[in-house]
C-alpha cells in the first residue's frame, strides 16, 4: 500500500501536486483539442496505440493528482466533487470531454462554416457541408404544404386568432371566472373550428375555397393536433365518468372501449379510418380524408386522455366526496361543481404529456397520404431538383419538433413540480 | 321504485346507443359491400397470395397462402421488437443509472441524451436513420469489415451465418443446464435457510453454461461452422454479398430509431425506481453489515425492481405497437405485408384491418394480463 502512496499528494507537497496535475490534465487537453481542430497530431513521433492513448493517460494521471478529500480552495474543490471523485469518473469525465472536443470541429464545419443558404437552386450549394438553400427554398411548402402561396396570410390569421381567443381565459372578470370551464370545454372548441374552417378552408366572406388535400406542412400538424386534444377531451372525460361508475353495463362498455384503443398502434387505426370506416357510412355520404383523420385520432387518444383523467378523480381523497353527498347534492352536480373542477386542475401536466404525445404521433398521418412536415420532408427529398439533401431536412424537422416538444415537456414538468407543493 | 328505475335506465340506454351505432354500421358495410360486389368472410386466407416478401424468417414465396403471408408478418414484428426491445433494455439501463451519478457531466450528458431522444417524434427518427443516416454508407465493393468478418454497407449488414450440425443435441444440453440451475438454486436456498450454509450458486451456474454445451462439441458430434459473407460481381457495376446473413438497412433503421427512442423512457422508469428506494434502506443495511455488492443485489435492486419493471413492460409494449411504423420504409411487418400488400390484393378491408387490429390487442391484452399476475404476486404484503 505504502508503495502507491507516492502518487498521493501530503500536506507538504500539496502544491507540487496540484500544479503538476492540473499542468498534466491542460496538455491532455490542449493535445486533443489541436488534434480535432487544427488537426494536427503533436505525439505522430510516439508508436501508434500510446500516440492514441497519451492524453487519456495524462489526463487519468493529472485528475489523480490532484483528487483530495478537502483542500479548502473553492474551485478546486468543486471540481473534485463533481467530475473526479474516484478513478472511474475521472476517467469517463475525460472521455466526456474529449469527445465533446472531437465531435465539435466536424459538426460546426458542416452545419455552420462549410454550410451554403445563399441562391435559389441546388447549383448554389458547393461547399462540402450542409445545403440550407434546400431548406430556405422549401421553407413555405414545410410549413404551409400545398396551400396557395399568396394565401398563407389566412393560416397565420387563423392560428393567431386561435391563440388569443385560448388566452382570453385570464383576462375575465372575477365574476365570469365561474363560467371558464364552461367556456374552454364547450365554447371555445366550437368557435376555434369555425375560425380555422371559415378561415383556412374558405368558401366564405369572400375567401377563396382551399380543398384540404392542399393543407399541409407544420400547419397541419398543429391543426391535427389541436384539433384531435379539444374533441378527445371531453370525450375522455366521459370515459373516465363511465369507467368509475357504479353501473356495471357503463362501467364494462368504458374499459372495453379504453382497453380496445389503448391496445392498438395508431397506424392501424389510421388505416381503419382509410379503408375500413367509408365502408361503415351509408353510401352516398362523403367524408373529407382530414376529418376522418381527425375522429380516428380522437378516438384513439380518447382513450388515453380517459386514464389520464381518472388518474385525476382517484387522487381526490374520499372525503371531497363524502361531503359533497352530505350536501345532498346528486351525482351530476357533486362532480360538476366539487369532483372534477378539483381533479381537472390535477391531470393538466397530464393531459399536457397526452397532448405532446399527440404532436409526436401526427407524423403518422402520412401513411394515409396527408403530408405534414414529415410527408413534405418525403416529398421534397423525391423532388428530381433537390435530391440528396435528405439529411439537411430532416434534421430542420428534428430541430423544430424538438424545440415544440422540449418546451411543453418542461412546462408540463414545471406545473407538476407546482402543484405537487400547492397540495 | 323510483331508485331502480335511476340505476337500469341509464344502462340500457348506454348499451342501446352502442348497439344502434353497431347495428347501422353493419348495415351499412352490407350495403357497401353488396354495392361493390365483395362478399365477408376469411376464405381469402387460404388462397394463393401471389406477392413476394423481401425479408422473411420462414419459407415464403407468391405460392403460399394469405395466411402464411400474415405469419411473415407477425414474425417479423415480433424479431423487429425482441432486437429493440434488448437494446433499449441495454441503453434504458446504462443511462437511466448514469442520470443518478455523482460525476456531473455523466449525469447531464444522460440527460441530454432523454431529452433529445424522446423529444423527437418517432417517425421522423426512422427516416432519418433509413433515408439520411444509412444512405451514406458505402456501396458493397467499398465496405471494409467491421470486426474482421462483417461488413456494413448502404444494402445492409452482412454477418456471419451459423452452420450447425447435430443442433437439437446442443438445444438439448442448454435445456438440461437450464433445469439443473434451477434445481441447484432451490437446493441452495433451502439449505441456506435450514443451515445458515451458502453455496456459490452464481459460479456454478456460471461452470454449467460453460463446461456442458462445450462438452457437446467433444462428445456429442455437435460443430459449428460460420459462413462468412463473401462479395460477389454479378456485373460489372453490380455487386452483392454472399454466404453469410444479411440484414436489411430497414430492419437496421428500425432498430435504431426503436431502442434509441424507447431507451429513453426505458432510463427514466430506472431512475425512478432507484430514487424511490429510500436513503435509510441503503443505510439500514450498510449498518447490518452487508457489502456494499450485496446492499444492491438484496436490498435496493429487489424493491427498486418491484417499481421499475410494470412501467417498463408497459414501454416495451409501446414499443411493439410503435414497430408498425415500419410500414412507412418498407420493412415488411404485419402491417405493411397483411394490412398493405394483402388488402390491396383481396380488398377485405374490414376482415383484414380488423385482424391486424386484433392481433394486436392479443399481445397487449396477454402482457397486461401477465403484468397484473406479476404484480399481485411481488406486492409488498404488509401484516
Amino acid at each position: 500500500m505504502n508503495s502507491l502512496n507516492f502518487l498521493k499528494s501530503n500536506k507538504q507537497n500539496f502544491y507540487y501536486f496540484l500544479y503538476l496535475g492540473l499542468f498534466l490534465f491542460s496538455i491532455s487537453i490542449i493535445d486533443v483539442a489541436i488534434n480535432a481542430f487544427l488537426k494536427i497530431n503533436i505525439t505522430s513521433f510516439l508508436p501508434g496505440i500510446l500516440s492514441i492513448f497519451l492524453p487519456l493517460i495524462l489526463g487519468f494521471v493529472g485528475l489523480n493528482f490532484i483528487r483530495t478529500e478537502y483542500s479548502g480552495i473553492k474551485s478546486l474543490d468543486i471540481i473534485n466533487k463533481n467530475i473526479n471523485t474516484n478513478n472511474f469518473n475521472a476517467i469517463l469525465t475525460l472521455l466526456i470531454i474529449f469527445a465533446i472536443i472531437k465531435a465539435t470541429p466536424p459538426s460546426l464545419s458542416w452545419m455552420i462554416f462549410d454550410a451554403n443558404i445563399s441562391g435559389d437552386t441546388k447549383e448554389a450549394c458547393t461547399g462540402t457541408g450542409a445545403c440550407w438553400t434546400y431548406v430556405k427554398v422549401w421553407f413555405r411548402r414545410f410549413m404551409y404544404g400545398m396551400y396557395p402561396n399568396d394565401l398563407h396570410w389566412r393560416i397565420n390569421l387563423a392560428f393567431i386568432l386561435v391563440i388569443a381567443l385560448g388566452f382570453f381565459g385570464f383576462f375575465l372578470k372575477d365574476n365570469l371566472k365561474k363560467y371558464l370551464a364552461l367556456y374552454y370545454v364547450i365554447i371555445y372548441p366550437i368557435i376555434a373550428f369555425l375560425v380555422i374552417y371559415y378561415l383556412i378552408s374558405g368558401g366564405a366572406f369572400g375567401l377563396v375555397w382551399v380543398e384540404t388535400g392542399a393543407w399541409g406542412g407544420l400547419s397541419l400538424t398543429f391543426i391535427v393536433s389541436f384539433f384531435c386534444l379539444i374533441f378527445c377531451f371531453p370525450l375522455g372525460m366521459v370515459l373516465a365518468l363511465g369507467r368509475r361508475s357504479n353501473l356495471p353495463m357503463i362501467r364494462y362498455i368504458s374499459i372495453g372501449y379504453i382497453e380496445f384503443w389503448r391496445g392498438v398502434p395508431l397506424i392501424t387505426v389510421l388505416f381503419m379510418s382509410s379503408v375500413m370506416f367509408p365502408m361503415f357510412l351509408p353510401e352516398d355520404f362523403f367524408m373529407d380524408k382530414l376529418v376522418r383523420v381527425i375522429i380516428a385520432i380522437t378516438l384513439f387518444e380518447g382513450a388515453y386522455c380517459a386514464e389520464v383523467i381518472r388518474g385525476g378523480l382517484q387522487a381526490l381523497p374520499r372525503g371531497q366526496y363524502d361531503a359533497a353527498k352530505s350536501l345532498g347534492m346528486g351525482y351530476w352536480k357533486m362532480h360538476i361543481f366539487v369532483i372534477l373542477p378539483q381533479a381537472l386542475k390535477l391531470v393538466i401536466p397530464g393531459i399536457c404529456n397526452t397532448f405532446l404525445a399527440l404532436v409526436k404521433d401526427t407524423p403518422l398521418i402520412f401513411v394515409v397520404g396527408l403530408a405534414e412536415l414529415a410527408g413534405m420532408l418525403a416529398l421534397a427529398k423525391t423532388n428530381p431538383k433537390w435530391l440528396g439533401f435528405a439529411m439537411e431536412g430532416y434534421i430542420f424537422a428534428a430541430i423544430i419538433f424538438w424545440i415544440i416538444c422540449y418546451a411543453m415537456s418542461k412546462y408540463s414538468y414545471n406545473l407538476e413540480a407546482k402543484y405537487k407543493t400547492e397540495r | 321504485m323510483n331508485n331502480k328505475i335511476k340505476k337500469i335506465l341509464p344502462q340500457i340506454i348506454t348499451v342501446l346507443f352502442v348497439l344502434g351505432i353497431f347495428g347501422f354500421f353493419t348495415f351499412n358495410a352490407q350495403i357497401n359491400m353488396d354495392n361493390r360486389g365483395i362478399d365477408f368472410g376469411f376464405g381469402f386466407l387460404t388462397q394463393e397470395s401471389s406477392f413476394d416478401v423481401q425479408f422473411s424468417l420462414i419459407e415464403y414465396s407468391g405460392s403460399h397462402s394469405y395466411a402464411r403471408a400474415y405469419l411473415v408478418g407477425l414474425l417479423n414484428t415480433l424479431l423487429v421488437s425482441f432486437i429493440s426491445i434488448i437494446f433499449c433494455t441495454i441503453l434504458g439501463v446504462i443511462f437511466g443509472v448514469a442520470r443518478l451519478s455523482s460525476n456531473y457531466l455523466i449525469r447531464n450528458s444522460a440527460a441530454w441524451y432523454v431529452e433529445f431522444f424522446r423529444n423527437i417524434p418517432l417517425l421522423l427518427q426512422i427516416f432519418f436513420w433509413y433515408y439520411a443516416a444509412l444512405r451514406a454508407l458505402p456501396v458493397p465493393e467499398k465496405a471494409g469489415p467491421w470486426f474482421g468478418v462483417t461488413y456494413m454497407t448502404i444494402k445492409g449488414y452482412y454477418i456471419p451465418s451459423f452452420i450447425w450440425t447435430n443442433l437439437d443435441i446442443f438445444l438439448y444440453s442448454i435445456l438440461a443446464v437450464i433445469v439443473s440451475i434451477i434445481i441447484i438454486s432451490t437446493y441452495a436456498k433451502k439449505i441456506q435457510e435450514n443451515e445458515g450454509k451458502q453455496i456459490p450458486v452464481f459460479f456454478i451456474a456460471l461452470g454449467l453454461i460453460f463446461v456442458i454445451p462445450a462438452l457437446t462439441f467433444f462428445i456429442g458430434g455437435v460443430s459449428l461452422d460460420f459462413g462468412i459473407p463473401v462479395l460477389k460481381q454479378l456485373s460489372k457495376t453490380s455487386y452483392v454479398f454472399e454466404g453469410g446473413i444479411g440484414l436489411p438497412p430497414e430492419l437496421i433503421a428500425l432498430v435504431l430509431a426503436l431502442s434509441l427512442y424507447t431507451s429513453t423512457f426505458v432510463a427514466e422508469c430506472v431512475r425512478a425506481g432507484i430514487q424511490g428506494i429510500g436513503k435509510g434502506q441503503k443505510e439500514a443495511a450498510a449498518s447490518v453489515g452487508l457489502t456494499p455488492n450485496q446492499i444492491l443485489k438484496l436490498v435496493v435492486m429487489p424493491q427498486a425492481l418491484r417499481i421499475i419493471i410494470p412501467p417498463t413492460t408497459n414501454q416495451y409494449l409501446n414499443l411493439t405497437k410503435n414497430s408498425s411504423l415500419a410500414a412507412a420504409i418498407a420493412y415488411p411487418d404485419l402491417v405493411l405485408v397483411f394490412a398493405g400488400t394483402a388488402l390491396m390484393q383481396t380488398g377485405k378491408a374490414i376482415e383484414i384491418v380488423s385482424i391486424t387490429m386484433l392481433t394486436y390487442l392479443s399481445i397487449s391484452l396477454a402482457i397486461a394480463a401477465i403484468m397484473n399476475w406479476y404484480n399481485k404476486k411481488i406486492e409488498i404484503k404488509e401484516k
